[in-house]
C-alpha cells in the first residue's frame, strides 16, 4: 500500500514525446489521468489502457502503465477479453468521435450494455483529425469539411445520448478547458462499477478550432452551459437565475423570480433515477435554444459483468467440483474394446 | 399396449430360431428425411449402438442450412450417412448399400447414390400425393416400376408409428415426431443390434419430458419388433466386431474434439482458456462446449460480432491467457484486420476456421476447404501467420494441443483449419490419459531486469507479460515497432528487419516438426499429398490402388505454413505428385510455389466429401501414365 500511496504523476509520463499538435485539447486530459492515476490507489501495474485509432488513441503511449494501441474502433472489444480474463485490472478505453461512434460504433454500445468495468473516455472534436479534416458522425449540420464541401447533410449524434440508449449505467460530460471539473467526474468514473462512459468536449486546434466556444468562453459560457449536480435544480447563468422547467415533457428555460417562479418549479437533477428518461432529456440539451448539460448525467448501480461471468464460474465449480480432464474426457457414452 | 407386448414378443421368440445371418465386411446405411424428420437423432443413436458393438465408423451429416425447411420439399431434405464395417474404416461410405427414406422428395434426392442393388426401405405413408407432388413425382416411384434396380421395403413407418401410440396420449404433431425412432428400430434389427442400450438414451435424452421418452421408446420397440416379427427381411445382418486398438472409446465430432483439445492446453499449460467468438455455422459447436466447462478455467464470450470475437481474444491475450477465436469463412474475412495486429503484437492466439463452401455466405453447411489461401495469405502487408489443419474427427483434438503449442512457444497466432465435414461427423476416439499428453511450457517473464518487450530468444520469440507485474508495463500497438523496446519506431531499416524477422520466426517453426510420416514407398511413381479431411478418402484409394498393383504412397500435411523442412525432398523422390482437395487447387498452388515442382491436381467443390472411387480412379490414371 506504501508503493501505491507513493506514487506521483510523474510514475505515469513515459519517456515517449507526446505528439499531439501543440494547442490540442487532449494534453489537458492526458495531463488530467495522469494526475488522477496516483489518487486511486490502484498500484501502477494493475492500469491498462487500451485504445483504437485516432488522434486520441495515441494516448495509452504516453502511459507508463499497461496498454495496447489496437485497431480502429475495436478497443473496446480488446479491453473487454482483458477485464474478462483479468478482473482486477483497471482497464480504460480512450477513443474519439470516430473512432466509437463510427467505425466501432458495434464494439461502444456493446460495452455499455454489458456493464463490463471499462473506463471510456471518448475525446469528442466532432472531427476527424489524423485523415485531416473530414466530418464526424458529431459534426454539426452544414458544417463545411473536406469531404463536405457543400455542407454536411448527416444528423449528428449525441454520444451520451447513444450511451443512454446502450444502458450505460455511468454517463458523464465534461471539457477539456476546465480541468477541476474534468478531474471530478474522471474519479467518479474511475469508482464507479461497470461500465463509465465518459466524453470530454475536445477542442481540435487545426481542424474545428472553436467548437466549443460557446460553451468555454467564459464571456458567453455560463449562459450556455448547466453544471450538473445530483439533487441540485438545474439553475445556471451568469446571474444564476435561469433555469429548466417542464411543460409536459417539453423543456424551457424560466428565469427565477419572474411570474413567481422558484426553485421548487425547476428541474432537480437525480442521476441515480433508475429509469433514464431524465437522463436522456438532459442528453438532448443543445445551445443556444437549451444549455449543454455537464457533469453526471447518470450514475446507477447495476452487477458489472466480469463479477457476473466470476460468479459463474464459481458456481459452476461448487456445483460440480473442479474440472478434470480425466472425467471429462471420459464423460459420455463411452465403450471399452479389451 | 398389449397388442404391443405380444408383438414384441413374436419378435424375440423368432430370435431364439432366428432368420439367416449374412456376414458383412462394411455397411453404408444414409437415413434421409424432412429436416424435422429427426434424421441426425436417428443416425448418431445407430453409430451409437453400432460403436459398441466394436465397430469403427464413420459419419457425414448432411442438412439444409433452413432450420426447418417447408415439409416434404426437395430442398429440405436431411440426412445421416453411417459407415460401419469389420476393419478401419476412414470415411463415410461413397455410395449407400442402404437407404432408409422417411418421404419421397428424401428418396428422389438421394436415390442416384444408392448402390445398384441396394436396399431402399422407403416410409410409405408419407408418399401420399401431397408429398409426391412436392417432389415432383406424377407417379409414386414405389408404383410404377422405376425401383427395379433396388430391393425396395415399403413399410408405412408414419403409420405404424402412429398405431403403436395411439394409447400414448400425445398430440398427432408429437406422435409424428416419433417415427424416427421406429426408423431406428427397425434398422437396429436389421443388423441384429441389441435395443436396450439405446431405451436408456433415449431415456436420458428426453430425461425432462418422460412422456415424450416413453413414446419415442414405444416407437423403437415397435419398429424393431416390426422388422423382427414380419416375414418382410428374409435375412438380418452381421458385420463383425473390427480389429481395433484396445482402450476405452467414445463418439466424438471433429467440433467437440476441437473444443476438448482447447481445454486439454489449458489444463497442460495451467493458462486458464478464453474464447471470444460469434455463433456462425459449421463452428458454433465448439462455442457451445467451451461454454459448458465453467467448472474449468474456461471463459467464453459471445461476442457482438465476428471482430469483436478476435479483438476480445487479442485483450484477453494481452492479459496472459490463452486466447481463441472460433469461425467459418466469411467470420475470418471480418477478423482479417485484428488478424494483422495479433501478428504485429506477437501475442500466442488461436483462430478456428471450420470451413464451409464459399465464397460469400456460399454453402454454409456443406464442405469445402477453400479457405487455404486465405489463411496463409489473407491479409494487408507481409503477414505470416502459421496454418496447420486436423484430417479427421479425433485429430481435430490434437490439433487443437499443437496449435497453441505453436502460439505460446513462438508468441504467435495461429490458424487452425478444419472443415464442416470434420466437424460436424463423428468417430470413435480412443480416449487418452491426460498424464500421457505433451505437457505445454509456458513461460511468463517476470524480471524487470534489462526487460525489453521486443527482445527474442533462440525461437524468435518475444517475452510474453501478465499485466499486473510490477516494473514491466509497456505498450504494445498495431504501428510498427523498434526491434528492441516496442515503440513506434518509423525507421525504414528498421521497419525492414522487423518485417523479415516476422518472417524467419514463423519459418523457423519448420524445424520444430517432427518428420513427415509418408505412406507407402518413400520414393517411386506417386505421391498424393493431401491435407485436412479428404485424408479418409485418400487413404482408402491408395489401399484400393495398392492392392490392384500400382506403387503410390501418401502424406497428409497437418502443417501448411510453413511446410514441414523435409516435404521439398520427399516430393521430389516421385515421379509423380497428385494433390486432391475440395477446392480449385489451392495447395497445388502453393506447393508449386514453393517447390517449383509441378503437380497433378484433383478438385471437387461439390459441397460434399470425395467419394473413395474418384480419387481410387484418378490415382490409377497416373499410374498407367507413369508406367508408359
Amino acid at each position: 500500500m506504501n508503493a501505491v500511496a507513493a506514487l506521483t504523476k510523474k510514475d505515469f509520463e513515459t519517456d515517449q514525446d507526446v505528439r499531439w499538435c501543440p494547442g490540442c485539447g487532449d494534453y489537458a486530459v492526458l495531463s488530467q489521468v495522469q494526475k488522477l492515476m496516483p489518487t486511486l490507489g490502484i498500484p501502477r501495474e494493475n492500469f491498462a489502457f487500451i485504445s483504437g485509432i485516432g488522434c486520441s488513441s495515441r494516448f495509452p503511449y504516453y502511459m507508463e502503465t499497461y496498454g495496447m494501441h489496437s485497431i480502429h474502433g475495436r478497443a473496446p472489444a480488446v479491453a473487454s477479453g482483458l477485464k474478462l480474463a483479468r478482473p482486477e485490472m483497471s482497464v480504460w478505453v480512450v477513443t474519439g468521435d470516430g473512432d466509437a461512434l463510427a467505425i466501432g460504433g458495434n464494439h461502444f454500445i456493446h460495452a455499455m450494455r454489458r456493464n463490463i468495468g471499462l473506463k471510456i473516455i471518448l475525446l469528442n472534436n466532432r472531427i476527424y483529425g489524423l485523415t485531416k479534416g473530414q466530418y464526424s458522425p458529431t459534426s454539426q449540420m452544414g458544417m463545411k469539411t473536406k469531404t463536405t464541401p457543400q455542407g454536411s447533410i448527416d444528423r449528428p449524434f449525441s454520444p451520451v445520448a447513444v450511451a443512454l440508449g446502450a444502458g450505460a449505467t455511468f454517463v458523464a460530460r465534461t471539457v477539456d478547458s476546465d480541468l477541476a471539473h474534468m478531474a471530478g467526474v474522471l474519479k467518479r468514473a474511475a469508482e464507479h462499477e461497470g461500465t463509465a462512459f465518459v466524453e470530454v468536449f475536445q477542442n481540435c486546434i487545426v481542424f474545428n478550432d472553436g467548437a466549443y466556444d460557446a460553451i468555454t468562453d467564459k464571456s458567453v459560457r455560463d449562459d450556455a452551459r448547466v453544471m450538473l449536480e445530483h439533487g441540485k435544480p438545474l439553475i445556471y447563468g451568469k446571474d444564476r437565475n435561469k433555469a429548466i422547467r417542464l411543460r409536459g415533457l417539453e423543456p424551457e428555460v424560466v428565469t427565477l423570480g419572474e411570474d413567481g417562479i422558484t426553485e421548487a418549479d425547476v428541474v432537480h437533477h437525480d442521476e441515480t433515477a433508475e429509469h433514464s428518461g431524465l437522463a436522456f432529456f438532459l442528453s438532448q440539451f443543445d445551445a443556444p435554444k437549451l444549455p449543454v448539460p455537464l457533469g453526471v448525467f447518470r450514475a446507477v448501480k447495476a452487477p458489472s459483468y466480469e463479477d457476473m461471468n466470476v460468479r459463474q464460474h464459481e458456481d459452476a465449480r461448487e456445483r460440480r467440483g473442479r474440472g478434470e480432464l480425466a472425467s471429462l474426457f471420459n464423460s459420455g457414452d463411452t465403450w471399452t474394446i479389451d | 399396449m398389449s397388442g404391443l407386448a405380444e408383438v414384441v414378443e413374436a419378435g424375440l421368440e423368432r430370435r431364439a430360431s432366428p432368420r439367416p445371418v449374412e456376414e458383412l465386411d462394411s455397411v453404408v446405411i444414409r437415413f434421409v428425411g424432412d429436416s424435422g424428420d429427426g434424421m441426425q437423432l436417428t443416425g448418431t443413436g445407430f453409430s451409437r449402438a453400432i460403436a459398441k458393438a466394436g465397430h469403427d465408423f464413420a459419419t457425414h451429416p448432411d442438412y439444409p442450412s433452413e432450420i426447418r425447411a417447408p415439409t416434404g420439399t426437395l430442398f429440405g431434405v436431411s440426412g445421416y450417412q453411417i459407415q460401419f464395417a469389420s476393419r478401419q474404416v476412414f470415411t463415410s461410405g461413397d455410395a449407400p448399400d442402404v437407404l432408409v427414406a422417411m418421404n419421397p422428395a428424401a428418396l428422389k434426392t438421394n436415390l442416384s447414390d444408392v448402390k445398384p442393388g441396394g436396399i431402399i426401405i422407403a416410409n410409405s405413408g408419407a408418399f401420399t400425393d401431397n408429398n409426391l407432388a412436392k417432389a415432383g413425382y406424377a407417379i409414386s416411384p414405389l408404383a410404377d416400376g422405376s425401383l427395379g434396380a433396388y430391393r425396395v421395403y415399403q413399410i408405412d413407418i408414419s403409420g405404424l408409428t402412429a398405431q403403436a401410440l395411439k394409447d400414448s396420449g400425445l398430440s398427432k404433431k408429437d406422435i409424428g415426431r416419433c417415427k424416427n425412432f421406429y426408423a431406428l428400430g427397425l434398422m437396429l434389427s436389421l443388423y441384429s443390434r441389441p435395443l436396450e442400450k439405446e431405451e436408456e438414451d433415449i431415456r436420458q435424452k428426453f430425461a425432462r419430458k418422460p412422456e415424450v421418452a416413453e413414446a419415442n421408446v414405444l416407437a423403437l420397440r415397435a419398429g424393431y419388433a416390426y422388422a423382427d416379427a414380419t416375414e418382410m427381411f428374409i435375412t438380418s445382418y452381421r458385420v463383425r466386431a473390427a480389429e481395433i486398438q484396445k482402450g476405452t472409446y467414445r463418439s466424438l465430432t471433429g467440433n467437440h474434439a476441437t473444443a476438448l483439445g482447447f481445454v486439454a492446453a489449458s489444463e497442460l499449460s495451467g493458462v486458464p482458456l478464453f474464447l471470444g467468438s460469434y455463433p456462425i455455422t459449421p463452428a458454433t459447436d465448439i462455442l457451445h462446449e467451451l461454454s459448458a466447462l465453467k467448472h474449468f478455467n474456461v471463459t467464453t464470450f459471445q461476442a457482438e460480432d465476428e471482430i469483436a470475437g478476435i479483438c476480445s481474444a487479442i485483450g484477453a491475450a494481452y492479459g496472459g491467457v490463452l486466447g481463441m477465436t472460433t469461425t467459418s469463412g466469411p467470420g475470418m474475412a471480418l477478423k482479417t484486420e485484428a488478424l494483422g495486429l495479433a501478428v504485429m503484437l506477437e501475442l500466442p492466439l488461436v483462430i478456428v476456421n471450420v470451413q464451409r463452401g464459399g465464397p460469400s455466405t456460399g454453402l454454409p453447411t456443406k464442405i469445402e476447404q477453400s479457405d487455404l489461401l486465405q489463411a496463409v495469405y489473407g491479409r494487408n502487408g507481409e503477414c505470416p501467420i502459421p496454418v496447420i489443419a486436423a484430417n479427421s474427427p479425433a485429430d481435430c483434438f490434437d490439433c487443437a494441443i499443437e496449435a497453441f503449442r505453436i502460439a505460446v512457444k513462438y508468441m504467435t497466432p495461429v490458424i487452425l483449419l478444419s472443415d464442416g465435414g470434420i466437424g460436424n461427423a463423428a468417430e470413435p476416439w480412443r480416449i487418452p490419459d491426460p498424464a500421457s499428453l505433451p505437457k505445454l511450457e509456458v513461460k511468463f517473464r517476470t524480471d524487470p531486469e534489462g526487460f525489453q518487450a521486443y527482445a527474442r530468444d533462440a525461437s524468435l520469440a518475444r517475452p510474453w507479460v501478465r499485466p499486473g507485474t510490477p516494473g514491466l508495463e509497456h505498450r504494445v500497438g498495431g504501428l510498427e515497432k523498434d526491434f528492441l523496446t516496442g515503440n513506434i519506431s518509423h525507421d525504414p531499416v528498421n521497419h525492414q528487419r522487423m518485417v523479415e524477422v516476422r518472417a524467419a520466426k514463423v519459418d523457423g517453426i519448420a524445424a520444430d516438426m517432427p518428420p513427415l510420416q509418408v505412406e507407402g514407398p518413400p520414393e517411386g511413381d506417386l505421391l498424393i499429398v493431401g491435407w485436412g479431411s479428404t485424408y479418409g478418402s485418400i487413404v482408402q484409394a491408395r489401399e484400393q490402388a495398392v492392392a490392384e498393383g500400382c506403387s503410390v504412397s501418401h502424406a497428409h500435411l497437418r502443417h501448411l505454413n510453413p511446410f514441414p523442412s523435409d516435404l521439398g525432398g520427399i516430393l521430389k523422390r516421385y515421379r509423380k505428385v497428385l494433390v486432391p482437395e475440395m477446392n480449385l487447387g489451392q495447395l497445388s498452388r502453393l506447393l508449386r510455389e514453393r517447390y517449383l515442382i509441378d503437380v497433378a491436381q484433383l478438385n471437387k467443390v461439390q459441397g460434399r466429401p470425395f467419394k473413395v472411387s474418384e480419387i481410387h480412379d484418378r490415382i490409377i490414371e497416373l499410374c498407367n501414365e507413369v508406367s508408359k
